[in-house]
């Protein structure tokens, strides 16, 4: 069985003024210099590395992290490395107000856990989650939990599709 | 029945019901990978399928357009393995000689109305032009499609876009895009699927519905389509070179749409979209007089025959200000040989151009003319985003206006 409840850290992608950054894309995530780099192991140290503000992010995820992000994330390119830099850096859960259409299919055909959160900019602009906030996520619920004042918010749960490639890891096992 | 036309098109590749939402099992008429993406692929499906054939040798290609040819060694072993791969499989090439992959596949007719291709090329659903599906996919997805020819997908929604207002001669097909894009920016259309109407969009010729829908993706939707005029089969059947093709695709009288939106287009003039994104359009009048250091003509979206010629009307007999860079780059092989042939490119070359081989040019970093940091670049292409293009700053824009800018040597839609 697959884990399907995850508790880390969270990381929130703001901008100037606090606000959630939206149309994060893939040349900002995963810049094309490196699109050469076929291992993932090399990938985790490029994250984000032309996105204004989150350039040294690399260095401060920890495996177990959980980020969130805001509208149309990982527009732009098919890069499966924009997907594939988190998993080396160990991030378990992506979530986005939305995400770019093929960075979707990415993140799911690849089994990586991504959850829509229409709410999210408002709960951020508020200051309901900030950076550093213990948090608790269950994606077959989709509901999250900040682990300290018992707080939950509705996401929008795993799919069917979403379900059966994540629980055989990736499309290519299915 | 009351279907949009993707769904009439995802009818023809499934068994199961179509109706926005569900999600479901399709055909794949060409499944293909590009030198970017294609090497994943090919790791992906080696350790998959192992020797296992693909599924049709046919209708699986790779497509060598990003750095062509490879200017790093890295680029090169990448080629390699997928070349290596394909000659096992017994799989066809579109070598670094070939030009935009997705411009290919519509002049070799493997592209055609009513079908789906997909590519590891988020602009894939340029083909929406010639009334075909095509999508752009990861490395996961396309390594699935080479074994199986098949992949899931979420039917999309469509939105129907009515454009209005009288259809001038003045205005390009790049400034109908943008205008359209400033309009609906990211959010109208994420993951959904468009169907334009309205004389000023059914009047496009092949190359303006390329310029259109390609930047769909810009404005982050699935796949964009436009009723064929009574001209636009046969400019497919001249670029494919087929006697004949598919009748085309169009929406069931009553179809079902998420959303219906107008956008009047009376007061368009010359465009551009100010970095750093694309739907940051603005009229060329608002932007005022920006030093351009570089100009590119090119890329998926303006990089047919009928670009090249709008910017050698303009530049031919006149030379770029000094100081200033031009880049052409011709969107396939094709496209080169037709503007060798017209004297195109002796013309813009003594009009102090760099003319380059086909292919994606200035994306990617994988081919010619990045910009430094403090650089102004006036670009043809469709993004505009930090770093896409160099560390200077890229105003989009069409042919016209590159031409003109370069000319002069600031932004501008006429000669001065
Ligand atoms: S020209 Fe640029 S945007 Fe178009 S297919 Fe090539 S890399 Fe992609």
């Amino acid at each position: 069985m697959k884990e399907y409840t995850f508790s880390g850290r969270t990381w929130v992608i703001t901008g100037k003024n606090n606000e959630i950054i939206p149309d994060i894309d893939t040349d900002q995530i995963f810049h094309n210099a490196y699109l050469h780099i076929t291992e993932i192991e090399k990938m985790g140290q490029y994250t984000f590395d032309n996105l204004e503000g989150w350039k040294d992010f690399s260095t401060k995820a920890k495996p177990g992290d959980i980020m969130i992000a805001g509208s149309n994330f990982g527009s732009g390119s098919s890069r499966q490395q924009a997907v594939d830099c988190f998993r080396a850096l160990g991030v378990k859960v992506i979530i986005a107000v939305s995400f770019g259409a093929i960075y979707k299919r990415n993140a799911i055909n690849s089994g990586f856990p991504i959850l829509m959160f229409a709410d999210a900019e408002r709960i951020i602009s508020e200051k309901k989650i900030k950076n550093l906030d213990k948090v608790k996520i269950d994606l077959s619920t989709g509901k999250l939990t900040k682990v300290e004042s018992g707080e939950t918010f509705s996401l929008m749960p795993f799919s069917k599709v979403q379900k059966d490639i994540y629980d055989s890891g990736s499309l290519l096992n299915i | 029945m009351n279907h949009t036309v993707i769904e009439k098109i995802f009818r023809r590749h499934s068994k199961e019901d179509i109706k926005p939402g569900s999600i479901v099992w399709i055909s794949l008429d060409v499944v293909s990978a590009r030198d970017f993406g294609g090497p994943n692929v090919v790791k992906n499906y080696r350790k998959t399928y192992k020797d296992s054939r693909v599924f049709d040798q046919e209708k699986v290609f790779f497509t060598f357009d990003l750095t062509v040819p490879p200017k790093t060694i890295q680029y090169a072993n990448n080629q390699q393995v997928c070349r290596e791969f394909a000659r096992e499989q017994g799989i066809k090439v579109f070598d670094v000689d070939q030009g935009i992959g997705t411009h290919t596949f519509m002049e070799e007719g493997f592209s055609l109305p009513g079908t789906i291709v997909v590519g590891t090329d988020s602009h894939m659903n340029i083909l929406g032009a010639v009334n075909c599906f095509g999508q752009g996919m990861g490395d996961v997805d396309i390594a699935f499609g080479f074994r199986f020819g098949r992949t899931w997908f979420e039917v999309p929604e469509t939105v129907k876009v009515i454009v209005k207002g009288n259809p001038r001669s003045d205005f390009s097909a790049k400034d109908l895009t943008l205008k359209i894009l400033g309009v609906l920016k990211t959010d109208k259309l994420l993951g959904k699927a468009v169907e334009f109407y309205g004389e000023a969009v059914e009047s496009l010729d092949l190359s303006g519905r390329i310029t259109m829908l390609s930047m769909i993706t810009e404005m982050g939707g699935i796949s964009g389509f436009i009723p064929f005029n009574l001209g636009t089969r046969e400019e497919i059947k001249k670029l494919n070179g087929l006697d004949d093709i598919p009748e085309e695709v169009r929406a069931d009288e009553n179809a079902t749409y998420s959303e219906i939106i107008e956008i009047d287009i009376s007061d368009i003039e010359a465009l551009a979209a100010e970095p750093p994104y694309p739907h940051n359009v603005k009229k060329l009048s608002q932007i005022g007089k920006v030093k351009v250091d570089f100009g590119f003509i090119g890329s998926c979206t303006n990089g047919r025959i009928e670009d090249i010629e709008i910017a050698w009307n303009i530049l031919k007999g006149r030379h770029i200000a000094p100081g200033v860079r031009l880049a052409v780059v011709p969107a396939t092989r094709k496209v080169y040989a037709e503007a060798m042939e017209r004297g195109m490119l002796q013309d813009l070359f003594k009009a102090g151009a760099i003319i380059s081989n086909p292919g994606c040019g200035g994306c990617a970093q994988g081919h010619i003319g990045m910009t430094g940091k403090g650089e102004v670049m006036i670009s043809t292409g469709n993004r505009n985003f930090p770093g896409k293009q160099g560390d200077g700053k890229n105003y989009l824009a069409s042919p016209e206006i590159v031409a003109h800018s370069v000319l002069n040597g600031y932004l501008s839609g006429e000669l001065n």
